[in-house]
């Protein structure tokens, strides 16, 4: 039976998975989405100490801090001096030359207060968006639009300066306040921070209400006309309260997603959810994408020890899965090697 | 352009999810895989109250105990009393009628001994079998092939008295001992235990080594020639250990299988890895699901309501994501509306 296939290419939105990288770039988020969102306020030193460990891991993108105020968040009232230090000392290592540092900054006044500090070093910052009206309205008392207008001044500053800016948005699935998000409104925002200048845009699932098939087809919205997004200018940020983030990420990894947003052990709770977990953890997101098949570039290893470190200096258990069971395993056969060898002798 | 599609139909096994059900059934393996895996002894009191209340969620298979010996599974010793008790008194609500409550038995001697208990209700059994070759030695002291012509006389006498037999594969990816599984290994065996009178066979990532492209290998050897093992005779008992169930599931779930094994809380640690998670939790497992369109017949929120109960009974944190944020979530809109009322007032 012969077949017209010109019939079936009706849409210009399929992007086969197989004709994209199979690189994908981990944003690590621990220290600031993370730390901003513990209960426990670590000191200055711990949170440079895991900025520096994470350096060693392979991770090419750490976000360090946000310009907010100290008096709401004072868990991130220190980043001006976070700055600094990254500034003065380059994280030990060739590989830092090759890091970027983030920063979150909610409005004009905070990247001022950014670039007033003097350093050589502010590459990237990050801003942020609602997908949702109503939680526009409660969480900065003003609509989206008036949000983005907002920044308007921030990215122009920005383009002078010759700083990066990503944009976040949030409760791309729902949110408490409005429900289901519309998925063309995450295309229209998406768009507009692309735009206004943003170089990625991060889908922040920031309630974790997010599934395969919402995932599916928000993502499909966002790649196919009249928005058309390119899919190398997007970010997926899954949390796992309700244990999505992984299928959550293979879906968007098979439409060609290739940046996703992550924290060592899992840190940073649901702001929504008294107990719950958030942020995938980075090492439960590598574990996975490597048995993919997928490169990350990122010492699993490696971001275990500090996922395990940086929970006890929290006082927390591990967010994480595959750190832990990943750490056993490989101590377990160390003292079985140690005692061979003493039987040996 | 037009093609010979003849020429893409070259594989027979091609079973399209789109032409299964999308009605998913559970088996629920807290009271006896989970239990006999946790280190805490709980009271015979107790596991009939958590079976009684798994009755009343909607599942349909929940199993009871294990006929293994009581010196060296001293969890589960009471196995003899809860057939009885289940026999006398069927768990309440109509619904109990259609579960089904099965039994694993290691061997004849453990079919006899369940047999000599002279109960009605001895309706299903399960077998085990290893996937590899070095762990069945260790485990019980033989070959595969030897493990299964042990189970011959059980499977005759099960047929004669007109009970089920459900077969388990246990280390269906890797093994401690012997790497990485066969795919071809595993399907012998399945369509041995098959070809002896199983009416289904559970595929166990023991280990929890599994992952989305080794699940589609696996399977996708399984169901094509020369095994060609009908998807509905199969059931997948994926363990959480490295985050990997969900992702696994959802793998599966594409290739038409209809059947997932879950502990209630996650109970059951791996007892492979020190303190790492094992089975995957049926409150996670259903909430992913449901979010895929499929059905499952089960109440979410009474499972959730179980696995917080069982948690506290063990002392034990709860291992599912899901039922915390859930129950949480619930509380949160129940005092919202408590609140709202006494506003009226």
């Amino acid at each position: 039976m012969a077949v017209d296939t010109s019939k079936f290419h009706t849409t210009k939105c399929w992007q086969n998975p197989a004709l994209h990288s199979n690189f994908v770039k981990i944003v690590e988020v621990g220290p600031r989405d993370g730390l901003q969102n513990e209960k426990t306020i670590v000191p200055t030193k711990t949170k440079l100490a895991l900025i520096e460990k994470l350096s060693q891991t392979g991770l090419s993108v750490i976000e360090a801090g946000a310009f907010v105020s100290p008096k709401w968040v004072p868990q991130m009232a220190d980043t001006p001096q976070i700055l600094q230090y990254l500034d003065k000392h380059s994280v030990s290592g060739a590989q830092s030359e090759g890091i970027t540092y983030p920063y979150l900054v909610p409005n004009l006044q905070g990247l001022e207060r950014a670039l007033g500090l003097g350093t050589t070093n502010l590459k990237e910052i990050a801003i942020f968006a609602s997908a949702s009206e109503g939680f526009s309205q409660k969480n900065i008392n003003c609509s989206i639009d008036e949000s983005l207008e907002r920044f308007r001044p921030v990215l122009e500053l920005c383009h002078d300066r010759g700083i990066r800016v990503r944009g976040y948005i949030s409760m791309i699935f729902s949110c408490p306040y409005d429900g289901p998000t519309p998925p063309t409104r995450v295309a229209e925002v998406t768009k507009k921070l692309l735009d206004m200048g943003c170089y990625e845009v991060s889908l922040g699932d920031t309630n974790g209400t997010g599934t395969p098939p919402l995932t599916s087809v928000l993502l499909t919205t966002i790649l196919s006309k009249p928005y058309a997004i390119p899919v190398s200018k997007l970010a997926c940020h899954f949390h796992d309260t309700y244990n999505s983030a992984l299928v959550n990420a293979m879906t968007a990894l098979y439409l060609g997603v290739r940046t996703f947003d992550s924290s060592v052990a899992g840190l940073g709770g649901c702001p929504y959810s008294k107990g719950a977990t958030g942020n995938v953890s980075t090492e439960d997101l590598t574990y996975f994408l490597h048995g993919m098949g997928v490169e990350t570039g990122v010492n699993l290893e490696g971001v275990s020890r500090v996922g395990e470190w940086i929970s006890k200096e929290l006082g927390r258990s591990n967010g994480s899965k595959v750190g832990p069971a990943l750490l056993t395993r490989l101590r377990t056969e160390d003292e079985k090697e140690e005692k061979e060898k003493e039987a040996e002798l």
